[in-house]
């Protein structure tokens, strides 16, 4: 890979960006979802995304490992541009490791093939070790007990802990998340967001899209606010939620603080 | 302050268990199902004890020649004497041995694959799939090893019904498998041909294709080639079960949310990594009545080939039932071989159902 993408001469190296989107546009058919996106993570930091329903945040995340593919702009991945090099769609895609919303375990295999699948199958790692590395995940997400159970014996929680864990098998560097908590039922979210604390706190790259004001508050670097398909406005959690800039922002706060 | 005790759990009333209480729920629960159950009681009563009397009671079950059939009932001897034929068509009699043997080599191989825990399973079913072929096309033609050459034009019989089949069904479903994921592919040129094959050979019948197959393929062929009439057959109704697979098996990939692919797809895994470990495992599950429904029809379809001259059970049935000897037993041919066909599909068809409880993982996605 040439270094020419990564590094750029006003940024020196401690903050090379994992992530880099440089004037990203998408479109759906005539439909303009992404307008003029431009966007850099350092490593480590957690960014929480927020937004109406239909900005486009989750088309933006999924532009990252090129779940969907943006049409103009540059989008950089730890020093790989995506391009429609299959090469290097692999290589990112093995960084970056998601989360989805409807969790999309493999409802044909346990949890512990469910998280062994990949490192074995694109990792080429032997089936033990991948055993072994599995179960130390299924540990740090706290239900070892369920690695023989198929997905569809466990609760929305335990089953996306296990999402989340099968993506940590990977080794990732950076993790999406696309609203990971919204389909759970309100006495799993916390179990959930607890995991993804621990995981902010061991110094994970992360990306969420996420209206848990709360986890963004504790946990979050920076918070993103999203609309029409344009990143508004952008700042840390303080001064995010209690000095708004723009009126877009504002209102959607008051709407989402309000209950 | 109240504590809350805990209701004891309590045995169901006995009305609602025990036989007078699933007649009562099943047979008799409103007036129009009592009409229906007496309506029914009533048919079978007209129907069944003549079928058994001819079938049973009065059968003649022993003897070589139609002198043996006299008690009005129905004429087993006739099967009996015939039973060779419907077995093995025309193969020598001699050399019976090598298809029995290639049958009883088959189940020892199959045995296995219903043992739970056995461990060379992972090397056993390749060599079931490529494998046992060649050592039964080597048993069933000779000429090797210095067993008879038996040319393909005197297999026949139930054999040649299965092995017509096996053949059908093994080559089907890869094939089949191949079309449907070529006719969702996203390019072009793939998909098109795919859509091609798949729709020519939905809209001709079976019957065109064996005629074509043995007919007109001959006078497109250079002269003199030579081209087995049975592998023939076997590449036409391989094709033709194909492209109904196909569409079995496409329906099953509809059924699989866009999230397994993303799934797939965020993890690294490439196409044919995650349509082999997780589209394919769970759409293929999913249409297992489909693909069942497929092979039983298949089965029956491979009747068919007795209008290009070869000799099938059922047309070594039909053979028998002009011999001048035995005329006037087609009731009886006939009966034996929807027998031996209903054997056949009524297990596939229980086997397809085990099958699915033993996939099933539980209920969501
Ligand atoms: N595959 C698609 N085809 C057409 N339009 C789409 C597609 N996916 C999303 N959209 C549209 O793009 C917009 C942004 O969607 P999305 O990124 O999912 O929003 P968010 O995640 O912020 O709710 C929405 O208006 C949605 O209707
Ligand atoms: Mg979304």
């Amino acid at each position: 890979m040439s270094d020419a993408n990564t590094s750029r001469p006003d940024v020196d190296a401690s903050e090379r960006l994992m992530i880099e989107l440089r004037h990203v546009h998408k479109w759906y058919g005539q439909f303009h979802v992404l307008k003029d996106i431009n966007l850099g993570v350092s490593k480590g930091e957690r960014i929480v995304i927020c937004g109406p329903s239909g900005s486009g945040k989750s088309t933006m995340i999924r532009c990252i490992n090129r779940l969907e593919e943006h049409q103009d702009g540059q989008i950089i991945v730890d020093g790989t541009e995506l391009t429609d090099d299959i090469k290097h769609i692999d290589q990112i895609r093995r960084e970056v490791g998601m989360v989805f919303q409807h969790f999309n375990l493999f409802p044909h295999l346990t949890v512990l093939e469910n998280c062994c699948l990949a490192p074995i199958w694109v990792r080429r790692m032997p089936r033990r070790e991948a055993e072994q590395v599995a179960m130390q995940y299924l540990e740090k997400v706290k239900i070892p007990e369920q690695a023989r159970k198929y997905p569809g014996q466990l609760s929305g929680g335990q089953q996306q802990r296990v999402a989340i864990a099968r993506s940590l098998c990977m080794n990732p560097s950076i993790m999406l998340f696309d609203e990971p908590t919204s389909a759970l039922d309100p006495e799993m979210i916390k179990e959930v967001l607890d995991t993804m604390v621990e995981l902010a706190e061991s110094g994970m790259t992360m990306l969420c899209v996420t209206h848990e004001m709360g986890f963004a508050k504790t946990v979050a670097n920076r918070v993103i606010f999203m609309d029409g398909g344009e990143i508004i406005e952008q700042n840390e959690p303080e001064a995010f939620f209690h000095n708004p800039q723009s009126d877009r922002t504002k209102l959607f706060l008051s709407q989402i603080l309000a209950h | 302050m109240t504590t809350h005790v805990p209701h004891p759990d309590l045995p169901p009333p006995s009305t609602s268990i025990g036989a007078i209480a699933w007649l009562r729920a099943n047979l008799f629960s409103s007036w129009l199902n009592s009409l229906l159950t007496l309506g029914a009681a009533y048919l079978l009563y007209l129907t069944i004890p003549p079928l058994v009397q001819w079938a049973l009671i009065d059968a003649d079950w022993f003897g070589d020649s139609r002198e043996a059939c006299e008690s009005g009932g129905a004429c087993w001897v006739f099967v009996g004497v015939r039973m060779n034929q419907f077995m093995y068509g025309l193969y020598p009699e001699t050399e019976y041995w090598r298809i029995n043997l290639a049958a009883i080599l088959l189940v020892l191989l199959m045995v296995p694959l219903f043992i739970k825990r056995f461990p060379w399973k992972r090397w056993l079913v390749p060599f079931v799939l490529f494998g046992y072929p060649v050592i039964a096309f080597m048993l069933f033609s000779g000429g090797v090893f210095g067993l008879e050459y038996v040319e393909t034009s005197r297999w026949g019989g139930l054999t040649l019904t299965l092995i017509l089949s096996s053949v059908g069904m093994a080559a089907s479903l890869p094939l089949g498998i191949l079309l449907a994921l070529g006719r969702r592919s996203d390019m072009p040129i793939v998909k098109s041909v795919s859509v091609v094959i798949i729709e020519f050979w939905r809209g001709v019948p079976l019957i065109t294709v064996l005629f074509m197959s043995s007919v007109m393929l001959p006078l497109f062929l250079p002269e003199g080639t030579h081209f087995d009439k049975l592998l023939r057959a076997m590449i036409g109704i391989a094709l033709f079960q194909s492209a109904y697979m196909a569409e079995v098996v496409r329906s099953g990939l509809q059924a699989i949310p866009k999230g397994q692919y993303e799934a797939a797809q965020a993890l690294g895994l490439s196409y044919w990594q995650s349509m082999g470990l997780i589209i394919l495992p769970q759409a293929l599950k999913l249409v297992i009545p489909g693909i069942v429904n497929t092979f039983i029809a298949l089965f029956k379809d491979t009747t068919l080939v007795l209008i290009i001259g070869l000799f099938d059970m059922l047309a070594m049935i039909q053979a028998a039932l002009a011999d001048p000897n035995w005329l006037g037993y087609a009731i009886e041919g006939l009966s034996f071989a929807a027998l031996v066909y209903w054997v056949f599909c009524f297990s596939m068809s229980r086997y397809s159902l085990s099958l699915e409880r033993k996939l099933h993982t539980g209920h969501t996605r």
